[in-house]
């Protein structure tokens, strides 16, 4: 994270774009094994999406409507974040901060619509203790919100960032991971509406 | 970055247009419910599994030739690995299911 480690590389060609790389494939290393987590945990709901133990089905509690529009959050926010990171490349600070505002609203719009339905079906007594499903549906479908919640955090501090100490090599480099970030949270949800939602709709 | 040309404005527009139809569909199919459940079902993970492939692709710019190998290496592995563990729990887990419930 210090600027200090940029000068602490091997003597490459480029010592920074060098640091840039490494970095860049620790947190791909991370990604995946958050991956795999989510990998599991899609597995857990599958096995356990049957066993409602006489309470409600994914039928009577998800809404088609709800789920579309998160999932049209997220994926514009992906977009938006994409836009943040095209004009990190050409060095326009505003625009940055711009799209990344824009980002967060859209991932701040995600959250509140998951955390509006989970209170719904709570307040219904379809909470995560009422049986196996529920269990595994509020920790597959929390975990990703509690994701996008993290990268809502990370997004105001690049937008800081930013602001503070312009669009540095370090800067920069971290923007790029948490673009990996962002929009592997977008492939996670992708997962969430076809293996949660949709069939469970059918 | 700025020689690979394939990671700007147009990649992100492509890959939007692409997600949108690619989730449009599967939604459309389940709110009209115009297929039987299977064939839904089949319709949803093909383009779901497409979906992931234009993200990687569109969003994280994925490719044989500018991606590290070292990144396609863990990508693979990483695939294995969720091959192993959630297929065999499936095995295990269904399994168990069919000889308790006869």
């Amino acid at each position: 994270m210090s600027s200090a480690a940029l000068h602490a590389t091997p003597s490459g060609h480029d010592g920074a774009a060098a640091t840039h790389e490494q970095r860049a494939l620790g947190f791909w290393l991370y990604l995946m094994g958050d991956a795999v987590i989510f990998a599991l945990l899609f597995a857990t709901y599958v096995i356990m999406v049957n066993n409602t133990a006489g309470g409600p089905a994914g039928k009577d509690l998800f809404d088609l409507r709800n789920a579309a529009l998160e999932t049209v959050l997220l994926l514009v926010s992906s977009t938006t974040f994409g836009f943040a990171s095209l004009s990190a490349r050409t060095g326009n600070r505003g625009a940055v901060v711009f799209w990344l505002l824009v980002t967060f609203a859209l991932g701040a719009g995600f959250v509140f619509l998951e955390i509006r339905e989970f209170a719904g079906m709570i307040a219904a007594g379809a909470g995560p203790d009422r049986s196996g499903f529920l269990s595994a549906f509020f920790t597959l479908v929390g975990t990703h919100g509690v994701h996008v919640s993290m990268g809502l955090v990370w997004i105001l501090i690049m937008c800081g960032q930013v602001m503070t100490k312009g669009l540095s090599v370090p800067v920069v480099s971290r923007l790029f991971r948490l673009g990996l970030f962002w929009h592997f949270l977008d492939i996670a949800w992708v997962g969430i509406f076809s293996i949660v939602y949709l069939p469970g709709l059918l | 970055m700025e020689n690979q040309p394939d990671h700007g404005l147009r990649s992100y527009l492509i890959g939007l247009i692409l997600a949108v139809v690619l989730t449009a569909i599967p939604f459309w199919v389940v709110a009209t419910h115009a297929l039987p459940p299977q064939r839904a079902l089949l319709l949803i993970g093909i383009a779901a599994l497409l979906q992931v492939l234009v993200h990687l692709k569109f969003f994280l710019h994925l490719n044989f030739t500018s991606t590290p190998k070292e990144n396609l290496l863990a990508i693979v592995f990483t695939a294995v690995l969720i091959f192993i563990m959630v297929g065999g729990s499936f095995w295990i887990m269904f399994d168990l299911h069919t000889r308790m419930a006869v």
